[in-house]
């Protein structure tokens, strides 16, 4: 049969089926089951209406458990067995132990850890950047638009995009990728030293200063008197937080000193994909590009929620511009900010396009979801397939429990 | 936002500037990809798509006629032609007939060949062969250097679109793509809309839990369902196939669209719904007369969302469609497999890429805000 034909049929059964499913069971519920006459016409309305909600929900109830619910036990329960002729047999942690043994998946885990600190990140401060300059000029609207466009474009578009982007030619032909183009105008003079060096470097020292001050914010009850004292559970939290931002601040303003005495190969086209460790920067740059227009239009609006008389008073009691977007402007929206980064992360957790289309995995630049997609439909290993699903899984949890909590508070 | 207050800032050169390169730097990598599909495989690989309005120098290596062509005239061999065969070349800034010396001679002068011959280039490509002896074989190779003028093209349309071309057509594909998206998009609005309406509007033991769940449903990563759904699929007969695309994506995109729903239901008068029941209403004629067409703004989002993120996927499509056989592939499999093929052919895959982005970007200029609201209902609480 046509596919299109097939479609249309689809359509039309599919609609047709649950318009007719609602009307019908509702009819079956109020004039067969349940009628709302004779001697317990009441008692039957009431019963009609504790029954109702249960038909409203039924088709969704089971499309969620079948393709949502069941397949999670159903991963856990292929992660720890190993198929044998005619069925499955319990294994335990052997898939684990088996993917614990395997370089791939370390790669594959710590290339996410990077793509999860960074993406999120970017994204969200450009995003911010952008909401905050394009609220405040006369064309703002059709910038936004033009930021936020990449959204509509799929990854596997994207990629194409960008792989044009880093496209490399041998030496003396024409570059056709914008960025070797760009490249083979640096050779070493006054410019070079500006833009690949003394930028990268201050630019690392404004993130170290922002990391510094956050760290800070995190240790103040202790460093100041006054403060208001932590609660015992988040204490240990915070000191981690501020761990973690002195580790962040050393090893970016080491690289700033360090970049200064790097010999970088001028002259050459580089082949950006196939470097080590960088190129997973440079499929990266694809997602902040497509998830940057995200961030912008919800923390536009955050920040056009933010109530006027906060900015006035900041303005009157003589705050300058950087004093009011950091200290009355992001506290107030920290929230949004979070939801942003949260909703982020979780895309960065299960990129698989874009590695898929631009590198397969090659050159050190495996991902978990790519690495999982190799297992379960190259190498046919249901069982360390299915476990690295379950790490995926891991890693989404604390994200589910946090927006369930949030949930729930909102609903009381 | 600080303007309003009324401290007219002294930077707005300085925003409107970096806006601009903002803009720009975002722009530029999808306009690359636009401009490059609509120029040929020899300016593409010319020179970089920036440059496409102006003229650019090539290297060419051209044949003149068959040699057997040459007509005898006043004792000689003569051949006469054009090395560009009438199609618009460019200028011939220089020309050789050795590999090692493509630029040994100007326009006007005249090489002798090793057989005796001697060949005439001029500028515009017209080339003038004299031999004394009777010629065979195929034409003679000349080396040119040329400047080209800008050249467009709908000629990679025609060849991704119409060429009927197995590898390249993008045809089928983009059939294929929109029968997956249509059912995918509109029957989980369906489903969703009734579950949405009893979870906002109908009292009943269970239901916090149940929104509870559905959040949490929100974020489970659609990899852990691969498998076990398609080996369900496979036991209950469905197969890889439209059926079972259509189910995933149902499934999939059913926490989002409820939640979407319900948050855009709860938010409506309730005098309404109370007023229509007091004048004797039931539950299904408040839904279909009251809430759905109120609910216009949310659904319109939803189908938005879930156009998009259909007609994008990859994986989804991957596992539970494309079979061996590749007639089901859609569109975003089609392109990874021409990067594959095609990874050098920029004018094939940037026309493809580019067809396949087309519809996307329509949808979202031309629906734009309400996808927008969306986002907002979605994230932000």
């Amino acid at each position: 049969m046509n596919p299109a034909l097939q479609g249309l049929i689809t359509i039309i059964v599919g609609v047709g089926g649950c318009l007719g499913y609602f009307y019908f069971s509702n009819v079956v519920l109020d004039k067969v089951i349940f009628p709302a006459k004779g001697e317990h016409a009441g008692r039957n309305i009431n019963r009609a209406n504790l029954v109702r909600p249960w038909l409203f929900l039924l088709p969704a109830i089971c499309a969620l458990g079948l393709y949502l619910a069941y397949p999670v036990v159903e991963t856990l329960r292929l992660s720890l067995s190993e198929q044998v002729p005619g069925g499955y047999r319990f294994v335990g942690l052997a898939n684990y132990q088996r993917m614990f043994g395997e370089p791939k998946f370390w790669e594959a885990l710590s290339n996410n850890m990077l793509w999860l600190i960074v993406v999120p990140a970017s994204a969200t401060g450009f995003g911010l950047l952008a909401a905050q300059l394009t609220d405040r000029i006369r064309w703002g609207q059709l910038a936004k638009s033009l930021i936020f466009m990449p959204m509509a474009i799929s990854f596997v578009g994207a990629s194409v995009i960008f792989k044009l982007v880093y496209d490399t030619r041998p030496v003396g032909t024409n570059q056709i990728g914008v960025l070797n183009a760009v490249w083979l105008e640096f050779h070493g003079g006054w410019g070079s030293f500006l833009f690949l060096k003394l930028l990268p470097a201050i630019i690392l020292v404004g993130f170290a200063a922002i990391v510094a001050y956050i760290g800070w914010l995190m240790l103040r009850p202790w460093l100041r008197r006054g403060e208001r004292k932590v609660p015992p559970l988040v204490a240990p939290l915070r000191v981690l937080a501020a761990l973690v931002a002195a580790w962040f601040v050393w090893l970016s303003l080491s690289n700033a000193v360090a970049i200064f005495s790097f010999k970088f190969p001028y002259g050459e086209p580089g082949n950006w994909l196939t470097i080590p460790f960088w190129n997973n920067f440079f499929l990266m740059v694809v997602l902040i590009w497509i998830q940057t227009g995200f961030a912008m239009v919800i923390l536009s609006a955050a920040l056009r929620g933010i109530p006027e008389e906060t900015i006035e008073a900041a303005i009157v009691d003589g705050a300058n511009p950087l004093q009011i977007f950091f200290s009355i402007k992001v506290p107030q929206i920290l929230g949004t900010i979070v939801v942003v980064w949260t909703t982020i992360t979780l895309v960065v957790l299960k990129v698989f396009d874009i590695v898929f289309a631009m590198t397969n995995g090659q050159w050190n630049t495996q991902v978990l979801a790519n690495y999982m997609f190799d297992k379960l439909f190259r190498a046919n290993d249901v069982g360390v397939g299915s476990a690295s699903a379950m790490v995926i899984m891991v890693l989404v949890t604390p994200i589910l429990a946090w927006n369930v909590y949030n949930a729930r508070k909102e609903m009381r | 936002m600080d303007n309003i207050a009324g401290s007219k800032s002294s930077l707005g050169w300085a925003v409107n500037l970096s806006v601009l390169v903002l803009v720009l730097v975002w722009l530029f990598p999808t306009v690359g990809l636009f401009v490059s599909s609509f120029r040929t495989a020899d300016q593409i690989s010319g020179s970089g798509w920036w440059q496409s309005l102006f003229p650019q120098e090539q290297n060419l290596t051209l044949r003149t006629d068959e040699l057997d062509k040459a007509v005898l005239k006043d004792g000689l061999y003569v051949l006469d032609g054009d090395l560009f065969n009438g199609q618009k070349g460019g200028k011939i800034s220089h020309w050789g007939i050795s590999s090692r010396a493509i630029d040994a001679y100007k326009p006007g002068e005249t090489a002798e060949l090793n057989n005796g011959a001697k060949l005439t280039v001029q500028a515009d490509g017209k080339y003038h062969l004299t031999s004394t002896d009777q010629m065979s074989g195929r034409g003679q190779r000349t080396f040119v250097t040329a400047t080209t003028p800008p050249e467009f093209t709908l000629g990679n349309y025609n060849t991704v679109l119409f060429s009927g071309n197995a590898t390249d057509s993008m045809l089928k594909a983009f059939f294929n793509t929109l029968t997956v998206t249509i059912p995918a998009t509109i029957i989980p609005i369906v489903v969703a809309a009734f579950a949405a309406y009893a979870l906002a509007w109908m009292d009943f033991r269970g239901r916090a839990l149940l929104i509870a769940a559905i959040v949490g449903l929100l974020v489970v990563p659609l990899q852990l369902a691969l498998i076990p759904l398609l080996r369900f699929h496979l036991a209950v007969g469905i197969g890889k196939g439209y059926l079972g695309v259509w189910l995933a994506h149902t499934g999939f995109g059913l926490p989002l669209a409820i939640y979407l729903l319900r948050n855009y239901m709860v938010g409506l008068p309730r005098d309404i719904i109370e007023n229509a029941k007091v004048d004797g209403a039931t539950d299904f004629q408040i839904f279909t007369k009251i809430i759905l067409p109120l609910s216009f703004p949310a659904l319109a989002s939803f189908a938005i969302f879930q156009f998009l993120w259909t007609w994008n996927d990859l994986l989804v499509a991957k596992v539970f469609l494309i079979d061996s056989t590749g007639q089901t592939t859609v569109m975003t499999n089609q392109i990874v497999e021409l990067l594959g093929t095609r990874g050098g052919n920029w004018e094939i895959l940037a026309t493809a890429a580019f067809v396949s982005i087309a519809v996307p970007l329509m949808v979202f200029f031309a629906m734009q805000k309400y996808l927008v609201r969306g986002l907002l209902a979605g994230s932000v609480k």
